[in-house]
């Protein structure tokens, strides 16, 4: 026994030295602590707030959306289970009013069946979500040569997730004395980078952050919330955190409710075949 | 597979099948009857959680393959593609990801367990052997496998590693460019080279289990080892694998399980990297490349090594020592029970090793012992880079210094007679006088 108790110990040692080891060490680059924004879904069973990936969604779609695409998002994934707009009535996302109503207000590009000429016509939820540019050259040239990035897995590919997400929304300060700002750029306390360069002040002062392209969008009450939630800056920062958390992973939840299930049944298996181990070397001395 | 059978057909098909093609006869000698020695720990539990670590692999990785598509401007879609749209796709993906880094936490334990042991020694020797050539073939299909995503993290782990052969060139001039190349089949890392990695990925997990089978048939040819080391004397020190090992390991399989399921479903990013979530794109590489962490203390030792030739063959030599270990180890006491100066050199060397993969995680101008500071406030003092040096030096004393000179040097403590003696005496606390060992004699 003593020797499985070793063995356990090893594995759970291990287990801690792998998530240690997996954390990636800090490049030169530097940016303030994240603000974290204590969400329900981050826990092993936790859920979703559907009303706030409904405020999320729609930050998104009134704001972020007129430069950032999510290529890999069908307005059907609004309506399916665990989404922004899933409603136990209409299980087929595809037939959902909500998610047809959301599709049939956007245009997308077509081809005409008779002609072959371009055309355009109202979305379905089988359509994915439209990107707002054509193509990378026209999302550089509208955007002063910056490329905003797709959304579609933003909130699993950055260091801290969401709570980057939630606290660079809102990361814009002055900048302070001595940091020169190039044209076209925006100084973001969270946004990685080294700003030694564009620093004339004490050398082992510089400041956290770096320059990003995007300026500040958040004002208070850009977007007005349905359910009537006050729009400050902090809470559209918030909602759109989460809705892209969940459009990071959409099945995040049925995930952790499966991992229920399986850790259950495989506990409860490791103690029959223990109980069977036990039994039937009750007579050998080892 | 060898001995006496005593496998008796049943039944009329049995018989009749059994004059024709032995299949249930070799099944129920080697998994069955096959004596097994009684003192097996819980360390000999993972050669079990391995062969299921690699069904696991082969049937995930089958089934992602029916929707996986390996050309560049679709593959990382196509894996969102599983993770979003196709029936329990996430979890089979899931399972496949951290599967990969199951399987390589298994197999390091299984490697520690067999240098701990002595399991390599004679007459273990072309077992050992088997197990390092599994071993290499799960590295290439570990690597080949995490380029296929097609992220930024990909993209960049094919272009360092392939680029290790351009070293080459050092030695013969071309020659590293002519292999890399021949690798890419381009002048770049592209479409090409993804191609071929995952014709590559789904073909070397079959060899790998070929020679499992392999590894298997050796290991039935000389039997277990065991944690005292000592040879199995009499039918005393056995007992039958089924049931007595089929439900051991069935125990430990269900509780490396619980570990894995933890991971696939609580925390399944969790050793993956958020740049790999980024599609890969040659013009923008990565702030911090790091491999995936199985790889780490080797990347370390490559890093360590100023020149890059060098580097790539002290990397590569790691791991060829392993093949040479039969042949270092000289001395008569298998288990390092009984070693009691060998066991704390290789204590180091298991924490040598764990500090590599510390180093390789981080970044080589990092500071470990801060002992002064530049004008900009950066730390200085001893580097991650002379970290991995000092222990990338223990590492290879160990295979070839410490093993070869202990052979003749060290005093073993008392060997049990048998199996049983430890057992019935209670730990081997009161051995009979005649059990102890003689002092080693060279040779």
């Amino acid at each position: 026994m003593t020797s499985m108790r070793t063995v356990a110990l090893t594995l759970a040692a291990a287990a801690a030295a792998l998530a240690f080891v997996a954390a990636p060490a800090q490049a030169r680059t530097t940016q303030a602590e994240l603000k974290e924004g204590g969400w329900a879904f981050e826990s092993p069973l936790g859920r979703f707030d559907q009303a706030q990936l409904q405020r999320g969604y729609k930050v998104y779609a009134e704001v972020c959306s007129s430069c950032h695409s999510m290529n890999l998002m069908y307005y059907r994934n609004l309506c399916q289970q665990g989404g922004p707009f899933y409603d136990p009535k209409h299980p087929n996302p595809n037939e959902a009013p909500v998610c047809k109503a959301i599709a049939a207000d956007i245009k997308v590009p077509d081809i005409d069946p008779d002609t072959g000429d371009a055309t355009e016509r109202p979305a379905t939820p089988a359509d994915h979500f439209k990107a707002p540019y054509a193509n990378e050259a026209a999302a550089r040239a509208g955007n002063g040569g910056a490329l905003p990035p797709d959304l579609s897995v933003m909130a699993r590919a950055r260091e801290g997730g969401a709570n980057y997400i939630y606290s660079l929304l809102q990361g814009y300060k002055d900048e302070p004395h001595g940091l020169t700002v190039p044209d076209g750029k925006y100084y973001n306390i969270y946004y990685p980078g080294d700003l030694g360069s564009a620093w004339s002040g004490p050398k082992d002062k510089v400041p956290v952050g770096g320059f990003i392209s995007m300026p500040f969008q958040l004002v208070e009450g850009r977007v007005t919330f349905d359910d009537g939630t006050k729009s400050t800056t902090d809470q559209m920062a918030k909602d759109v955190a989460a809705f892209l958390a969940w459009a990071a992973e959409p099945k995040a939840e049925e995930r952790k409710q499966t991992g229920l299930a399986v850790m259950a049944y495989l506990i409860l298996f490791a103690g029959v075949l223990f109980l069977s181990y036990k039994r039937i070397w009750r007579n050998v001395e080892h | 597979m060898s001995g006496h059978s005593t496998y008796e057909p049943k039944t009329g098909f049995e018989r009749w099948l059994d004059a024709r093609l032995p299949i249930v006869r070799i099944a129920y000698d080697s998994a069955i009857d096959f004596p097994t020695p009684k003192n097996l720990n819980y360390w000999w539990t993972f050669g079990g959680i391995l062969a299921v670590c690699l069904m696991t692999q082969i049937v995930t990785g089958v089934i992602l393959a029916m929707h996986y598509v390996p050309n560049g401007d679709m593959a990382f879609n196509s894996v969102e593609h599983i993770m979003r749209d196709v029936n329990y796709g996430w979890m089979i993906r899931y399972i496949h990801a951290n599967g990969a880094s199951m399987f390589f936490l298994a197999v390091y334990i299984h490697i520690a367990r067999g240098l701990y042991f002595g399991s390599y020694k004679a007459p273990r020797e072309v077992l050992w052997l088997l197990g390092c050539v599994i071993y290499l073939l799960m590295m290439a299909t570990g690597f080949m496998g995490y380029v296929l995503p097609w992220g930024q993290m990909s993209f960049a782990g094919a272009v360092v590693i392939t680029n290790l052969f351009s070293a080459f060139d050092q030695v013969i001039p071309g020659l590293g460019t002519a292999i890399t190349t021949w690798l890419w089949g381009g002048f770049a890392v592209g479409n090409a080279t993804l191609n071929r990695f995952f014709a590559l990925h789904y073909l070397l997990p079959f060899m790998i289990a070929g020679v499992v089978g392999l590894h298997i048939w050796a290991l039935h040819v000389t039997g277990n080892n065991n944690p005292t080391g000592v040879p199995v004397k009499s039918k005393a020190d056995t007992v039958p694998f089924h049931p007595y090992y089929t439900v051991k390991d069935g125990f430990a399989i269900v509780v490396f399980f619980i570990l894995f399921a933890w991971f696939v479903f609580f925390a399944p990013e969790a050793l993956g990297h958020t740049d790999n979530q980024i599609p890969a794109n040659p013009l923008v590489t990565p702030a911090h490349i790091v491999p995936e962490w199985y790889f780490l203390p080797f990347y370390a030792m490559l890093r360590a090594v100023p020149q890059k030739l060098f580097g790539v063959l002290t990397m590569f030599g790691a791991i060829g020592l392993l093949f040479a270990v039969p042949w270092l180890d000289r001395s008569p006491v298998r288990s390092m029970r009984y070693r009691p100066t060998a066991r704390w050199f290789f204590v180091l060397l298991v924490l040598a090793t764990l500090g590599l993969g510390w180093c390789g995680g981080m970044e080589p101008d990092d500071v470990v012992i801060r002992t002064g500071q530049t004008a900009n406030g950066d730390p200085t003092g001893f580097t991650v880079t002379w970290l991995a040096r000092i222990l990338t030096t223990y590492y290879y004393a160990y295979f070839l210094l410490v093993l070869p000179l202990l052979s003749r040097n060290e005093k073993p403590s008392k060997v049990p007679d048998s199996i049983s003696t430890p057992v019935l005496s209670g730990g081997g606390a009161a051995l009979p006088a005649g059990a102890a060992a003689e002092p080693q004699k060279k040779g």
